[in-house]
């Protein structure tokens, strides 16, 4: 009988049979290329950007090694926008949390079937109109005239609404050039990505694993402490890096919604533009990475990946 | 006559199923009690009622003579090793075993301690701080098992303990958990589909069929005298006679049970019936020859040192009038 030629499909597919370790390398190569040029080169030009400084007289750039710009950060205008991005994303994240984790739990313990189905599309349907749109839309909400100070007025409580704007710092005109309608929207927008992970975390918790717990004389309460709130720790912690890092670096919310002190993304955008600062940029760039790795550092030592 | 727990015609429905359906049961205080029956048969339900995971939809569940429909799980004095263990995988061993003390606002040092007595109790002292995924699967039951008695219950609840494990191990636990019943004398409740356990560990056994208590009795009663022919069945240790095959063999027109080891196979004999044998199986201590007597099989289990009638051969089978057993039903 004739041997039959295999073909080049043939061929490559028993090439690739005979070494497992090439496959792999033509799987990984795109995806190692883009992680390794694009991004992790990226993220290094930038810091290197960061050490350099401006000449302050010809605004050119001083490719020389100093640390001068992160001095810069220190300064208090511009300190003042890194705390307050970090509080801004500290209270997003922790009241993201608060609210997330019952609608989590009631989708992840009760919810059946279409219930389910209904969650699933109500939690993503607001990520699949765009984000600018959703915004204009608070900031119209919230606005002088809007919908809220509205329906405030119809049921008598202007009196308290007047009372909250009128509190120092958070307070303003009206809520749309509030720190509180800066939250608020912030809080709206990222809401989802903190309920998700939350409820994939307590999809995983064994419903038996509850009842071990009440059995051994655990009242509910405790229950949520001991058990349940240590198994979900993985995912709140993934929802919070969400939260946290994405308030951290938006740069178009607190434009539109809030009053008119920046926060870091502005800062970049500002000093890499108009300014030209491309080293202060950069540092300020950096300030949400730092902030990130010592956050999840802490988290690790607290012990919240521990149930992974 | 005190009992640990009482069923006062019971019933638990979900929707149109019955799972439990007009029980009563009362369970001695210091017995070891098995629940068996096939899956779905309501003795799990009959378990979670005791615990307090389900509520009767009529009747009530007495726990010392008191009604514990109101009570929730955490406020009765029954304690539960679960089916797969249920133990907390963020927690080490130690702190499983002290979870029920911990609750209760007892000092750590001092719930260590009693954790570390527990987990003497189940032989594995020295293992206090690994986590439940660095144990081997009978180790883990011992935790479960020592997690549940570190409260001191009056009712220990096991639902279906050793099904998650090998022959062997399944077998020295038999041991173990009846060693330990006597040596702590509480109430054990028991839940099994393995007619085999329940027989050997138990003193009392009820075999529920259909969420209905079939038969309830001590271990010898179930086997030799069973009641109906589900039960003759699912103990799977007797051959079951139809009116007619029990007629042909000269009893009276009724279902009978009949054990395989009273029976005498004699080859080219007569007997009561005869019929030909269509398989021979080893089984160790005893061989299973089974014989077509006119289209219904009996086995017949002939000790290891006797010798067994060959495949095709045609043979009698004999026994002693007393040795069948008039059992319920048409």
């Amino acid at each position: 009988m004739e041997a039959v030629r295999p073909g080049i499909a043939a061929r490559l597919s028993d090439l690739f049979w005979r070494r497992p370790g090439a496959l792999l390398l033509v799987l990984l190569i795109p995806p190692l290329l883009w992680l390794g040029v694009i991004y992790i080169g990226s993220l290094a030009a930038l810091l290197v950007q960061s050490f350099f400084s401006i000449d302050e007289f010809s605004g050119l750039i001083n490719y020389e090694f100093t640390l001068k710009t992160y001095a810069e950060l220190l300064r208090p205008a511009n300190f003042d926008i890194i705390l307050r991005t970090t509080l801004m994303a500290a209270a997003v994240t922790l009241a993201a949390a608060v609210i997330a984790f019952p609608i989590a739990y009631y989708a992840a313990r009760f919810a059946k079937g279409h219930m389910k189905a209904l969650f699933y599309l109500g939690v993503m349907l607001p990520l699949w109109s765009s984000y600018l749109v959703k915004v204009y839309a608070w900031k119209l909400i919230l606005a002088k005239e809007g919908i809220l100070t509205w329906a405030v007025d119809g049921v008598g409580a202007s009196a308290a609404l007047n009372a909250i704007l009128a509190l120092p710092v958070i307070g303003g005109g009206s809520l749309s050039v509030s720190y509180i309608g800066t939250f608020l929207v912030f809080l709206y927008v990222w809401l989802p990505f903190m309920i998700l992970p939350v409820q994939a975390a307590l999809e995983r918790v064994p419903a038996n694993l509850l009842e071990a717990s009440n059995d051994l004389g655990a009242r509910p309460g405790q229950t949520l402490r001991h058990v349940i709130l240590p198994l979900a720790m993985p995912g709140i912690i993934a929802g919070s890096i969400f939260t946290f890092s994405l308030t951290l670096g938006d740069y178009i919310i607190p434009q539109i919604v809030g009053s008119s002190r920046l926060f870091i993304g502005q800062a970049v955008y500002a000093h890499q533009g108009t300014a030209g600062n491309i080293p202060l940029a950069a540092a300020f760039a950096v300030v949400p990475i730092v902030i990130m790795g010592l956050y999840l550092w802490m988290a690790k030592r607290q012990g919240a990946f521990d149930a992974l | 006559m005190s009992y640990a727990v009482e069923f006062d015609h019971v019933s638990r429905h979900f929707g149109t199923v019955r799972a439990v359906d007009n029980v009563s049961i009362a369970i001695e205080e210091g017995g070891f009690f098995a629940m068996l029956g096939p899956s779905g048969s309501g003795k799990t339900t009959c378990l979670r009622l005791i615990s307090g995971f389900e509520r009767p939809t009529a009747g009530h569940v007495r726990i010392f003579g008191e009604t514990s429909e109101d009570l929730p799980p955490n406020r009765r004095p029954v304690n539960t090793v679960f089916q797969d263990y249920a133990l907390f995988p963020h927690l080490s061993v130690r702190d499983n075993v002290a979870y029920g003390l911990m609750v209760q606002g007892i000092d750590k040092r001092t719930r260590h301690a009693r954790a570390e007595e527990m987990l003497a109790l189940v032989k594995l002292d020295s293992y206090g701080d690994r986590k439940p995924a660095q144990l081997s699967g009978g180790q883990r039951q011992r935790v479960a098992l020592a997690r549940a008695l570190v409260n001191h219950p009056r009712v220990l609840l096991l639902d279906e303990p050793l099904g998650a494990l090998d022959l062997k191990l399944r077998e020295a636990m038999q041991d173990e958990l009846k060693a330990l019943q006597r040596q702590l004398g509480i109430t054990f409740v028991f839940v099994t589909h393995d007619q085999g356990e329940a027989l050997s560990m138990a003193d009392r056994v009820a075999v529920f069929n259909d969420g209905r208590i079939v038969q309830e009795g001590s271990p010898e009663d179930i086997y030799q005298r069973p009641r109906t022919r589900f039960v003759a069945d699912f103990v799977g240790s007797a051959n079951v006679l139809s009116p007619a095959l029990s007629r042909r063999a000269g009893g009276p027109e009724a279902w009978h049970s009949l054990r395989a080891e009273a029976m005498e196979a004699i080859e080219g004999g007569s007997g009561r019936l005869s019929g030909t044998v269509t398989t021979v199986r080893y089984l160790g201590a005893v061989k299973r020859v089974t014989v077509d007597v006119g289209g219904d099989e009996l086995t017949v289990a002939i000790p290891a040192g006797q010798d067994a009638p060959a495949e095709g051969a045609t043979v009698g089978l004999n026994w002693t009038a007393t040795a069948m057993h008039r059992m319920e039903g048409a």
